[in-house]
């Protein structure tokens, strides 16, 4: 029970990265390895912010909200423009080209933030015990033991998150932008020749993508930390999640999350942690051997 | 109004078109004929900015655009129907004519007329593109073209592949859109599905344009276009 709810924390938050990632993929063909590190930057921004306003944590934290998603969309929508534009947008080039962004935000966070792991107040944490039910003597009884409680601060983070892919999907089903978007990620040429202004298409979906790991991130530092080191994870476990999801499918994606991150919180408490990892890895490729397109992926070449 | 000045292009190293000129008027069809391969398609590609020239200028109403990005060249009332349709074919039929509208700001007014022209897409606006039939793909293709209300149509083999009706259908509108002034080049290989219509008719081989006659001389006398095409 309280693994299902701590795994539903991550996988909301492991949701939020991925789709970024699935969404850069999709429209872009690139591969973004510095996915991670956008997330990261999103964390530390998160605290430099949140350190910088002080009063009340709430007010630090609801400017870091709005800043860092939008201070790391900027910085790579930069990226797009100085680095994978000059590339032309090749695969293997930009796969290298990201490495390499992911080792500049890396090591200027080292320098500049330092190594240490620092954490962001929660806006508001209080302690929601829940409720638990046994067969006594007495038939049905509910009761509240000691130790099984959430946060309102977690729960807020599944419902942001939720809301945030809801508003992910209206924008690409229901808006002009959301239009060019798909139009764009179909096909590239076509979209050219009917005006569309793909080059900068890609900025703001380079830009969206990385916003959407930061504000994973910011969502998250509360209840971790940030540290100059944290984006490995979250850009491993978002490329299983796409990959088990489906590239470009929204749906898919936050399905995989819920189903990794679920299985990996009560596998770990039933079990070991690493026999969660391995299963998380076994499943990556048994679906690339029997379904490669993904579990919600349409059929395409 | 399109003149294609002794363009040279290619992709990457490898180039494919020679000296290519051309002129097409409004009001006007020209018709490229060529075999396979022959650079027809490369020559759409180089006029709509998806291919850069080596060297040579495409002049649009005397404004040569060759320059521009090739985003912008859509607006300025270019209309390009591109080979083998080239849908976006995970939309629907009306989000695919919405992209076409929205490249030059057309309204409501444009898409009803458009949709005058292929009755049979009304009926499937919320339909898939790729769910159409062969037909109503190469219809939609054309009234995604028309959605920009172009000075000037580029058509790449528009009657591939479909049966006699439909070619008959897509015929009759091309001729309309001539006859209300557009400019249209159109791309084929089959001398008889463009003959009936053409008004001048450019020959094409081995990247270079060797010839342009008077569609009537070509039906007045059927050698030429032996001669032309080498079958």
């Amino acid at each position: 029970m309280l693994a299902t709810l701590e795994g539903a924390v991550t996988a909301a938050v492991l949701a939020l990265t991925a789709v970024g990632l699935s969404l850069v993929f999709g429209v872009m063909r690139v591969v973004n390895v510095a996915h991670g590190e956008f997330f990261m930057l999103g964390a530390v921004l998160a605290w430099w912010v949140a350190h910088l306003a002080g009063g009340h944590a709430a007010v630090g934290f609801g400017l870091a909200l709005v800043v860092a998603p939008v201070l790391v969309g900027l910085i790579a929508a930069l990226a797009d423009v100085a680095v994978l534009k000059r590339v032309g947008y090749d695969p293997e080039r930009t796969i290298v080209a990201t490495i390499g962004i992911l080792y500049i935000i890396q090591q200027v966070t080292l320098m500049t933030y330092g190594p240490d792991a620092r954490p962001v107040e929660p806006p508001f944490n209080t302690r929601i015990p829940l409720p638990w039910f046994e067969f006594t003597d007495q038939g049905f009884a509910l009761y509240w033991p000691w130790g099984l409680s959430t946060t309102s601060y977690k729960l807020a983070v599944i419902g942001a998150s939720g809301v945030v892919l809801l508003t992910v999907r209206l924008l690409m089903t229901r808006t002009r932008i959301g239009l060019l978007m798909r139009a764009t990620q179909l096909d590239r040429e076509t979209a050219l020749a009917f005006g569309i202004p793909v080059d900068r298409v890609y900025a703001v979906v380079f830009a969206i993508g990385a916003g959407l790991a930061a504000l994973a991130a910011v969502l998250i530092v509360p209840i971790s930390q940030a540290h100059y080191l944290m984006g490995g994870d979250p850009l491993l476990l978002s490329f299983i999640v796409v990959i088990i999801g489906g590239l470009g499918s929204l749906p898919g994606t936050v399905v995989a999350a819920i189903l990794i991150r679920l299985s990996d919180g009560i596998i770990s408490v039933f079990f070991s942690p690493t026999l969660a990892k391995i299963l998380a890895t076994l499943l990556v490729a048994l679906v690339l051997v029997f379904r490669p397109q993904g579990l919600f992926g349409g059929a395409r070449a | 109004m399109l003149e294609l000045d002794a363009i040279n292009a290619g992709y990457g190293r490898a180039q494919i078109l020679r000296d290519v000129s051309l002129t097409v008027a409004p009001g006007e069809i020209l018709c490229l004929l060529g075999r396979n391969g022959a650079g027809k398609t490369t020559t759409m590609k180089a006029i709509m900015g998806l291919l850069p020239l080596m060297s040579g200028a495409v002049r649009f109403k005397g404004e040569p655009i060759s320059d521009l990005p090739a985003h912008r060249i859509p607006g300025l009332g270019i209309g390009y129907v591109p080979q083998g349709r080239r849908l976006f074919g995970e939309l629907t039929v009306a989000q695919n004519l919405e992209i076409g509208l929205m490249v030059r700001r057309a309204g409501r007014d444009t898409l009803e007329d458009v949709l005058g022209l292929f009755p049979r897409l009304r009926e499937r606006m919320q339909q898939r593109a790729d769910t159409l039939s062969g037909g109503e793909q190469q219809m939609l293709a054309m009234a995604r073209a028309l959605c920009l209300e172009p000075e000037l149509l580029l058509m790449d083999e528009p009657t591939e592949g479909l049966q006699p009706s439909m070619i008959e259908a897509i015929r009759q509108v091309v001729v309309l859109m001539r006859d209300r002034g557009t400019g249209i080049l159109l791309v084929e290989q089959r001398v008889d599905a463009v003959l009936s219509i053409a008004d001048r008719v450019a020959f094409i081989e081995n990247g270079r344009n060797v010839d342009t006659l008077d569609a009537s001389a070509l039906r007045a006398d059927h050698s030429l276009i032996e001669r032309h095409l080498g079958v």
